[in-house]
């Protein structure tokens, strides 16, 4: 139907004051819906970078074991277990399943580690410390040590230790400096102090230790197995699937971030929960204004829809006109509006360099395309009722006999 | 002579109970293909209505409406719609343009509405009817600034367009000028006797009347004469 089209597009034309302002409000809304996109997304990768940033997002844990204690005396008897007496088991059979998971879709790190407790002994000074043993090369696969670094290296060689700040200096530890651990296994060793690091946070800083894999593997005996594996996603809110996928494919416990952290998981959906409310809003307002503004048209049109359906024009054709005018008006004024809303959000810096107190904006999330698709459908449905009504005109009424 | 449409016994009111008001009262016409036709009558007589309802814009109260052997009464709007197309024409009293279409996007409006785009075909004849209508130098004019003489002759090109069998025209000449009035009648006789198109002309004018070869007088909602 060129001829329909090419009546709306004339039609459009004839009132360009009129459609100028159609397009400017469609553009608005438009941008509106884009900027709060781009917000919410940018917000929710702000505070997820700034809590669950580091951690893993999915988890693959040993139980911790309670041995059951007989007692020698009564055979068959169960004594109370003690809690503090447990130890962790290992996953006997995970390394196997890492190569597997690093290559399901969505997962963007995989981190095997041995972990458990030991003492550092320098001199007289003893700390306690928890002793992470990380694949040499994935070092920062999780928690971004590089980015936290104060000195040295974050690459673990073996015989190396990184510790954080506090730790190292409650120890009197420089860089290349040797310390005493002993595991809480009993295992001594030896080991050189390559990097030091600063999160931000003093329980890590004081008491966390990072070493190779090789080297926690004889410090806590696990000459195979694993203590934990931790996995990070390229979107957390497909956490609880990969997980469910991970469980079927390994037969493994794995649990979500979503578990561990449903409070942060609530705070993010409320988020976008009023993202949603506010892009809702800025396409009613978009349906309102096409709708008005067709409304408008359809009665300042009445003789002319009259003219036409005494010169043989169909109802359907009238429909056709004023719904292909409300289409046009949506895309083009979706696509001004989308390619507004991108120019301007491309101005403010990327949510990683977002400043306190700034708006942490990230461009790529402002959803162009659902933005000029819902626009588009929302346009055309809002030139429904105008058009409906433009086609019941009565000719004889509207011409004036 | 053939006879191209008839109406028997029609009734046309409007509003209800004591607000009603019956415009057509048994109403008895035929008009043959080729006539041209003046219908004369007083303000209020009906005129119009009557050819509303020829020109199928509007349903009868009772009685019936046949042209060209189709029973128009019990036609579906769609179907009235497709018939007015091709076998009516339109000239109205102030023309009745297209105000954001040029005087040939105008005059094609009704083949182009029929098969979906302006082909070639109906530019060439949009052109040659308004040549015809002495608008050669006017075709691509927005009809808005075309004169009213000149917008009333693209009516009637317009009218032509479709070459139907019947054209209606209620008061052509009633907003022109003398000049205007009596070139538009010309053109309308010229067609009539070329290409043999039926013309029904409502008027109050006996000098346009007399172009015609017949007067039908409609008083009260009756042909009278």
């Amino acid at each position: 139907m060129l001829y329909g089209l090419k009546i709306a597009l004339r039609y459009l034309t004839a009132s360009k004051g009129q459609t100028a302002l159609l397009l400017a409000g469609v553009s608005v809304g438009v941008f509106i819906f884009i900027f709060m996109s781009a917000l919410i997304g940018g917000l929710a990768q702000f505070i997820t970078s700034r809590t669950s940033g580091d951690l893993s997002h999915i988890s693959i844990v040993a139980e911790d074991v309670l041995p059951a204690q007989l007692d020698p005396a009564a055979p068959g008897v169960l004594l109370a277990q003690i809690p503090g007496f447990s130890h962790t088991d290992q996953l006997s059979t995970a390394t196997a399943f890492v190569p597997g998971i690093e290559v399901l879709p969505g997962v963007q790190a995989v981190s095997p580690q041995v972990t458990g407790s030991g003492f550092l002994r320098r001199g007289t000074k003893v700390g306690q410390v928890s002793i992470v043993g990380l694949e040499p090369g994935r070092e920062s696969a999780i928690v971004n040590l590089q980015s936290y670094l104060v000195a040295g290296t974050v690459d673990l060689a073996a015989g190396s230790i990184l510790m954080g700040l506090k730790g190292a200096d409650k120890l009197g530890l420089s860089i290349g400096q040797s310390v005493h651990l002993q595991s809480a296994d009993g295992t001594p060793a030896i080991l050189t102090l390559t990097g030091t690091y600063d999160m931000g946070s003093g329980g890590f800083d004081l008491g966390q230790t990072y070493v190779s894999l090789p080297t926690a593997r004889i410090l806590f005996k696990k000459p195979q197995g694993l203590s934990r594996i931790e996995i990070k996603l390229d979107d957390i809110f497909t956490a609880d699937a990969i997980t469910a996928r991970i469980e079927a494919m390994t037969g493994l416990d794995a649990s979500s971030w979503t578990e561990s952290f449903p409070q942060l998981l609530d705070a993010l959906a409320a988020q976008a929960q009023v993202g949603l409310v506010l892009k809702t809003f800025a396409l009613i307002t978009i349906v309102i204004g096409v709708a008005s503004a067709m409304l408008l048209s359809s009665f300042r049109r009445r003789p002319e829809i009259g003219i036409m359906r005494a010169m043989g024009a169909g109802q359907v054709f009238v429909v056709y006109i004023f719904l292909l005018q409300g289409a046009l008006i949506g895309i083009v004024g979706a696509v001004l509006g989308a390619g507004l809303g991108y120019a301007v959000l491309s101005l403010f810096p990327a949510v990683a360099d977002a400043k306190p107190g700034s708006l942490p904006i990230d461009v790529q999330q402002g959803a162009y395309g659902m933005a000029v698709l819902l626009t588009t459908i929302g346009a055309i449905l809002a030139s429904i009722l105008p058009a409906r009504g433009a086609a019941r005109v009565d000719p004889v009424t509207a011409i004036g006999q | 002579m053939t006879a191209l449409l008839a109406v028997r016994d029609l009734v046309k009111t409007f509003g209800s109970g004591e607000a009603e008001t019956r415009v057509l009262r048994g109403l008895n016409l035929e008009l043959q293909v080729g006539e041209q036709a003046a219908l004369l009558g007083p303000s209020g007589s009906g005129k119009s209505t009557l050819l509303t309802i020829l020109g199928t814009l509007m349903q009868p109260t009772s009685g019936s409406h046949t042209m060209l052997g189709v029973d128009l009464v019990a036609a579906t709007d769609r179907a009235l719609t497709t018939f007015r197309n091709l076998h009516v024409g339109f000239v109205f009293q102030f023309h009745n343009l297209l105000p954001d279409f040029t005087a040939l996007e105008n005059v094609i409006f009704p083949t182009a509405v029929r098969e979906g785009r302006e082909t070639p075909t109906a530019r060439a004849r949009g052109r040659e009817l308004l040549t015809r209508m002495g608008l050669a130098d006017r075709v691509d004019f927005p009809s808005m600034n075309l004169s009213g003489g000149q917008k009333q002759r693209v009516a009637v090109a317009r009218a032509l367009m479709n070459r139907p069998e019947l054209v209606l025209a209620d008061e052509p000449t009633g907003n022109l000028d003398r000049a205007s009035a009596l070139q538009v009648m010309e053109l309308i006789g010229q067609i009539n006797r070329e290409e043999g198109t039926t013309f029904l002309i409502s008027t109050h004018d006996e000098k346009i009347a007399a172009f015609c070869r017949r007067q039908i007088v409609v008083r009260d909602g009756v042909v009278t004469g």
